[in-house]
């Protein structure tokens, strides 16, 4: 099938299958699925699936309250999993322990996004003159939260820009984060184009002009090792779905005194320590950010997540998709119909890739392609305003996780020259 | 699969080779849909004659294979109705799409537009689909004022 690949024959050969499908029980009763849209949700290998069960069977109670075993089981199962997800993204204190008390959980990352925005923006005192740094690749849960703080504030909301090869530059980033900079909150890597942003160039900005810096790590915590130390933003949010835990759960990690400082966003049950008929005083961080009953059994499940992928080893994952994006690159750039949307190297690509394929609507080629049973996304990817300035109004999506093969992505390229024939005509 | 049969050669035919998208000149009706999240626009006109039926109708505008052929079939369909008969048409369309409508007599009505019922099996292009039928149900229901419809 592949004509001149860059990769070496036992780089091939190490994608041609793929064993870890076994783990995946949609993926075991589906073989016939190619799933090429993880960077939407990822599946749940069993050992995620079965920790959700276990916590209900053996450990169901509400969390913090219960002065039974009980209920302190389920509190010591959200505790452990706060220093278990900060080890996993190297958030680690002076002596090298997690700062589990900076790990907050929210229903997802856009939650975890609009809790910055509210309270960062009291905390900043953001106002008139004052400016909000973005990129224009932001997925709107990262767009949106902060138009609208700015809205309410009188603050500007400035755009940081790719150049034509989907690079913003350091050049840049002088330009636009300056001394009016508050806050300033970038995507890791893009969920439409795929690339990694030098967000550690970012933040060194952003420190060096006196403004805060957010990285939303929705599409790069999943895919590659992120260590928020090396990248030195003051927070970093990403979901557990996209890593294979359950739906339903987000992660916002903090600088503690800036969590400490920060207010509330939600309020009510277990977020106080004191209440009178007339104010409250706040718990400590995290129970401060985390209002109302939290999901005990999809914290221990994500927890189950990173074991599993632990289990693997981050950097195989790593190393796999990066074969994996190489082998899907090449494939599309075969195709003469095809043009592909993001860098042409596959290097450069994150798991996802976008494309086109000439003169058929997106929604069209997904269609075709389902009735393959191969899974891409298509459409504006919650990125609208990234779509617009590269001047397109929908694409598709492919991406790849782990557990993907070769075989998944001969399927897409097989179902592509369907979409084609049906439109064109025979090849 | 049903969608195997959806993109049928009758079906691109009408992609391919539309009958009805061109300006209407002496248009007494036009009006505008869009799907913004698509990125589908139509602009959809038709002209009654003094006896009160659809003499011509046709379209303008972009967007998936399912909404500019439905939009292709519709206006085909649509000549010589009276605006309560493409009323009621628009509806069992949209009943057809949304598989409320099963009975196939009545679809029959429909002509080349049954070709789109199994749309019925794919919700998230319900909406591509219902496009045309949807800006002429607003037309006709706005009697001539020229405003826009989204199916979003």
């Amino acid at each position: 099938m592949t004509m001149d690949s860059s990769l070496t024959q036992a780089q091939l050969a190490s994608i041609r299958a793929s064993a870890l499908k076994a783990d995946f029980p949609l993926l075991l009763a589906h073989p016939e699925l190619a799933f090429l849209d993880s960077a939407a949700t990822a599946q749940r290998p069993a050992a995620v699936l079965d920790a959700q069960r276990h916590f209900y069977e053996t450990m169901n109670a509400n969390p913090l309250r219960g002065l039974y075993k009980l209920s302190t089981e389920a509190t010591q199962a959200i505790a452990e999993a706060r220093a278990h997800i900060a080890r996993f993204i190297s958030a680690l204190d002076d002596a090298g322990n997690p700062q589990q008390d900076a790990i907050v959980f929210t229903r997802n990352a856009s939650e975890a996004l609009n809790l910055l925005s509210h309270t960062l923006s009291h905390l900043v005192e953001l106002g008139p003159g004052d400016e909000v740094v973005i990129s224009v690749m932001e997925h709107h849960s990262n767009l949106i939260p902060w138009q609208q703080v700015c809205t309410l504030t009188g603050a500007d909301l400035v755009y940081l820009r790719p150049n034509t090869d989907y690079c913003i530059t350091q050049e840049e980033i002088e330009r636009k984060i300056g001394p009016k900079a508050k806050i300033v909150s970038v995507t890791h890597v893009s969920n439409v184009l795929g690339v990694e942003n030098d967000v550690a160039a970012i933040a060194a900005r952003a420190h060096d002009m006196g403004a805060l810096c957010v990285v939303d790590g929705a599409q790069s915590v999943p895919h590659i090792h992120v260590d928020v130390r090396a990248l030195g933003c003051d927070f970093l949010v990403f979901s557990g779905h996209k890593l294979g835990g359950p739906l339903g759960i987000g992660v916002l990690w903090g600088k503690p005194d800036l969590l400490d400082a920060m207010p509330p966003f939600l309020t009510g049950g277990e977020m106080i320590d004191l209440v009178t008929e007339t104010g409250a005083v706040w718990s400590q961080v995290p129970q401060k950010f985390e209002a109302g009953t939290q999901d005990a059994a999809g914290i221990y499940a994500t927890d189950a997540a990173l074991t599993y992928i632990e289990r693997l080893g981050m950097q195989a994952v790593e190393e796999r998709e990066r074969l994996l994006s190489i082998y899907l690159c090449e494939r599309l750039r075969e195709q003469p119909q095809i043009a592909i949307i993001g860098p042409k190297e596959g290097e450069r690509h994150i798991s996802s890739i976008s494309f086109d394929v000439e003169g058929v609507h997106p929604h069209d080629v997904a269609s075709i392609l389902d009735m393959h049973d191969v899974c891409i996304r298509a459409g504006h990817h919650c990125a609208q305003p990234l779509l617009t300035y590269l001047g397109w109004h929908s694409t598709c999506r492919a991406s790849v996780a782990f557990y993907n093969d070769a075989g998944d992505i001969d399927r897409l390229i097989d179902g592509l020259n369907q979409v084609w024939r049906i439109f064109h005509g025979s090849r | 699969m049903e969608v195997a049969s959806l993109y049928s050669e009758q079906f691109m035919d009408h992609v391919a080779h539309p009958d009805y998208k061109y300006e209407l000149e002496d248009a007494t009706h036009v009006h505008d849909g869009v799907n913004p999240s698509c990125g589908d626009e139509l602009r959809l006109a038709i002209r009654l004659n003094d006896s009160g039926r659809i003499e011509e109708a046709s379209y303008t505008g972009h967007g998936c294979a399912v909404s500019m052929a439905s939009a292709d079939m519709m206006s085909d369909l649509m000549v010589g109705k009276t605006p309560q008969e493409a009323l009621a048409l628009c509806d069992l369309f949209k009943g057809m799409i949304t598989g409320s409508e099963k009975d196939e007599a009545r679809l029959a009505q429909l002509d080349e537009a049954a070709l789109l019922k199994d749309v019925s099996h794919m919700p998230a292009r319900v909406k591509c689909a219902e496009l045309a039928w949807r800006t002429l149900a607003e037309m006709l229901k706005d009697e001539g004022d020229s405003g826009a419809t989204t199916t979003e």
